[in-house]
């Protein structure tokens, strides 16, 4: 059985060929970027393998707007088309932050603004040209099955449905107690009597953050000594207004969407949170709750009457632009009419454009490439 | 026999000593034939059970699935005039304009922006692209007309396929009345139809679920798997060996051994983490390409090829390793010559078994970057890749209707691959094996 051992040498050898193209071009081209950016990580000048395509990572929300942009970019132009992972916006920032060189990725999305100490990061680590633009808006929707009558809430209603500590019933200031509601009636007279019965995102989605800051912060609010605290404890009045229930109320159904609207279905008296687009793609199944009195619609969200909207970004690193091909093609893609205008295929995915004079801004801000700093934030 | 019947006397009174003890087993017999018949009735429900279960998943998918090896296609006529076409670079003319246009002059009743719009929202994007091949590929097209049968759009495909009733009020589907009254006039004229869905099969993943496709994803599995063998294989099959025949049996192998089968254990994701400390950050190797992804499902199914890889040397009999001792053989000649032939099916199949299991992993793929959305094929190992699996989850998490079929038409066709390298491990171990 000579055979197998030839064989058996043959594949290891195979093996070994292939790790070394693997790690091959090691001392390829000195970085450009490494000069731009001034100082960068050790393991950024010991790896220069060419990319010649456009890496992207980031929010999950940004992610079916990106990646629209990306394919059209890689049909209509010879440029590769970019690749983009879903990475969430906070892990998006991390891998962003890591340094320059090609190795690390171009663009990250975000579900909401760059945080200063992610700023901070990206300095540290030699990422000083951070470009941000922001491309359009999104809006958070409560929906419940088309089998059940809409909901109309106020943020309020939504504050002490989902608040893990409400203020006490009695109408005692400053005291808290555990949620004691069971049913939409307790909250709201108006309200059915149904068990509360939310599905939502888990703690590390951006959903779920924007949804605590626009929801949940506006209902606490109403309680002129909650409103009160902000100023006074900015700590005790974020827990109060950030922490959700966890007596079952509220479950969290995965970052899964269309999980989410399946299960809905399923269950006529459960609600759920989730990104516009799904409603949009799902309005044969689903209708959006009314809060405050307006209900989820395309104009609505638009013109900013529909309180549950978030802005959405993106951020480019300024030192890759030139280094890799397309990056400059790429951002005039995406900032063209064509895609976030008022009528752009963008807008038929179920982004909420930006009115014109904001669009002609971020435009300029792409083309120019002019940074953001950190001590604005 | 003996015992039994003491026992029996010792349990009855003196009175029924006469009994016999063919009359003791007689009386228990009838119970011991029950038991046996419940025994196996359990057995059975069990396996009823589980057959159930699995009929259940498959008709599911299938009944999901099927339709999207169908893809709508709508006729439409192009008129290709001389200008049109670009002559220097016809790749570059506009076919989306010419596509336009061909559309407007079927409906020349349709004037309005908004609703030249929604006319245009019938077609795929797609379609540009499926005249611009046709016009490249034969350049005399350029100054006639051209029948050709377009890609519809997703929405016009859930239409024709009944995912979306005509029946509800018009708020509620993503198509209204005047588009349905278009579709119509192209049904009456039999100018729209479903065809078999080659784009599946031939392209990359897309946003557009009507050019979306799963080949890209294919050969994504393909290079990672190919750089998967090649790595475990060889380093499966002499790790055991060597740990099986050579080895000094001692502390330090026993330790060895008992890491080996809790590697077996460790949860994939773990790999994934492990991949992104050393392969990405350490050597610096590049993201979401199959070279680390095959380097990473190496290190998860190696424990399994050597654990299965040892049970096949074991199994190899004493005495004939002895023999060939005992006419002048060296130990690496018994091996080589005869111990590692006859184990070689069970290795092969441990080696199938584990690739299979690798193939339908993502967890650890997540980590080192290759759940990502790729377009373009890969075209070797250091291409972006993404692999079957992660396609199906990509598209399960995708807000449009139409990405559920192809969903499930994913899932068949990662099942149709696990089931062949599955029979090709159950036939190579029929044609290898030899019993003694």
């Amino acid at each position: 059985m000579k055979k197998t051992v030839t064989l058996a040498a043959f594949l290891l050898l195979l093996a070994g060929s292939l790790s070394v193209i693997g790690c091959g071009p090691k001392a390829g081209q000195p970085g450009k970027e490494e000069q731009a950016a001034g100082e960068t990580g050790q393991a950024g000048e010991e790896m220069q393998s060419a990319r010649d395509y456009i890496s992207i990572v980031g929010s999950s929300t940004v992610y079916p707007f990106a990646t629209v942009v990306a394919e059209q970019f890689g049909k209509t132009t010879d440029f590769k088309t970019p690749k983009i992972e879903s990475t969430g916006s906070g892990g998006g920032f991390k891998l962003f932050s890591a340094g320059v060189g090609v190795e690390h990725p171009d663009i990250t999305n975000a579900s909401r603004r760059i945080k200063k100490s992610e700023c901070e990061k990206c300095a540290e680590n030699g990422v000083t040209g951070v470009v941000e633009i922001k491309v359009g808006y999104d809006g958070i929707v409560m929906a419940n099955s088309k089998k059940a009558e809409p909901f109309k809430l106020s943020s309020k209603d939504v504050f002490l449905a989902l608040a893990k500590e409400v203020p006490n019933p009695s109408g005692a200031e400053g005291e808290l107690v555990p949620n004691p509601y069971k049913t939409w009636k307790d909250i709201n007279p108006e309200l059915p009597e149904t068990k509360i019965e939310v599905l939502g995102p888990p703690p590390t989605s951006g959903t779920r953050d924007a949804f605590v800051e626009l929801a949940m912060e506006a209902g606490a609010k109403e309680f002129a000594w909650i409103k009160a605290l902000k100023k006074e404890d900015k700590d005790k009045f974020k827990q109060i207004s950030h922490t959700i229930r966890e007596d079952g109320a509220y479950i969290e159904a995965g970052e899964n969407d269309n999980l989410i609207v399946q299960k809905l279905d399923a269950n006529p008296d459960a609600l759920g949170i989730f990104g516009f687009s799904f409603l949009d793609q799902n309005t044969d199944k689903m209708q959006g709750a009314f809060i405050d009195g307006v209900q989820p619609a395309f104009e609505a969200i638009a013109d900013g009457s529909y309180p549950l909207s978030r802005p959405l970004f993106f951020y480019v690193k300024k030192a890759h632009v030139g280094t890799i091909p397309g990056m400059s093609e790429y951002l005039t893609e995406f900032t063209s009419e064509k895609a976030w205008g008022d009528e752009g295929y963008l807008t038929e995915k179920g982004l909420i454009p930006m009115p014109k004079e904001e669009r002609e801004k971020y435009a300029k801000v792409a083309k120019e490439l002019i940074a953001i700093s950190c001590d604005e934030l | 026999m003996n015992k039994s019947t003491k026992q029996a006397g010792a349990g009855s009174s003196g009175t029924s000593r006469r009994e016999r003890t063919i009359d003791i087993v007689n009386k228990r017999l009838e119970k011991r034939y029950r038991n046996e018949k419940r025994f196996r009735l359990y057995g059975l429900l069990s396996i009823m059970a589980s057959v159930a279960f699995l009929m259940f998943l498959l008709t599911s998918i299938v009944g999901n699935g099927y339709t999207a090896f169908l893809q709508t296609y709508i006729k439409l006529d192009v008129q290709l005039e001389q200008g049109m076409i670009d002559k220097e670079n016809p790749g570059r003319s506009d076919f989306q304009g010419i596509i336009k246009q061909a559309i407007r002059a079927y409906y020349p009743e349709v004037n309005d922006r908004k609703e030249r719009r929604e006319l245009y929202a019938l077609f795929s994007s797609g379609a540009a692209f499926q005249l611009r091949d046709a016009v490249l590929k034969d350049p005399a097209l350029s100054g006639t007309t051209v029948s050709l049968w377009v890609l519809a759009d997703d929405d016009v495909d859930m239409l024709m396929k009944g995912h979306i009733k005509r029946d509800v009020p018009e708020s509620e589907r993503r198509l209204n009345n005047r588009q349905l009254q278009w579709i119509g006039k192209l049904e009456a004229e039999k100018r729209i139809e479903k065809r078999f869905n080659t784009t599946f099969f031939t392209a990359g993943d897309s946003r557009e679920p009507e050019l979306a496709g799963i080949w890209g994803a294919v050969k994504g599995s393909f290079y990672t798997m190919l750089v998967t063998l090649a790595l475990s294989f060889p380093i499966g099959i002499a790790a055991a060996v060597y740990l099986e025949e050579f080895a000094p049996k001692n502390l330090a192998t026993d330790f060895i051994e008992v890491n080996i089968n809790n590697l077996a254990a460790v949860p994939s994701i773990v790999f994934g983490l492990l991949g992104l400390a050393v392969f990405l950050n350490f050597f610096g190797m590049p993201r979401s390409t199959p070279l680390v992804g095959g380097i990473v499902l190496m290190l998860m199914t190696l424990p399994t090829i050597i654990i299965a890889s040892r049970a096949a040397l074991k199994a190899v009999p004493p005495s004939i390793r002895e023999a060939a001792l005992g006419v002048g053989s060296s130990k690496l000649q018994v091996v080589t010559s005869h111990v590692l032939p006859l184990a070689l099916p069970g290795m092969l199949t441990g080696t199938i078994i584990g690739m299979a299991q690798a193939l339908g992993e993502t967890a650890p793929l997540l980590m080192i970057g290759m759940v990502a959305f790729i377009v373009d094929v890969p075209g070797g190992f250091t291409d972006p890749a993404a692999v079957m699996p992660v396609q199906i989850y990509l598209w399960a998490d995708s807000p449009e209707r139409a990405f559920v079929e192809r969903t499930s038409a994913a899932i068949m066709v990662l099942l149709a691959f696990l089931i062949s390298m599955n029979a090709l491990a159950v036939v190579m171990r029929k044609r290898f094996e030899r019993r003694w």
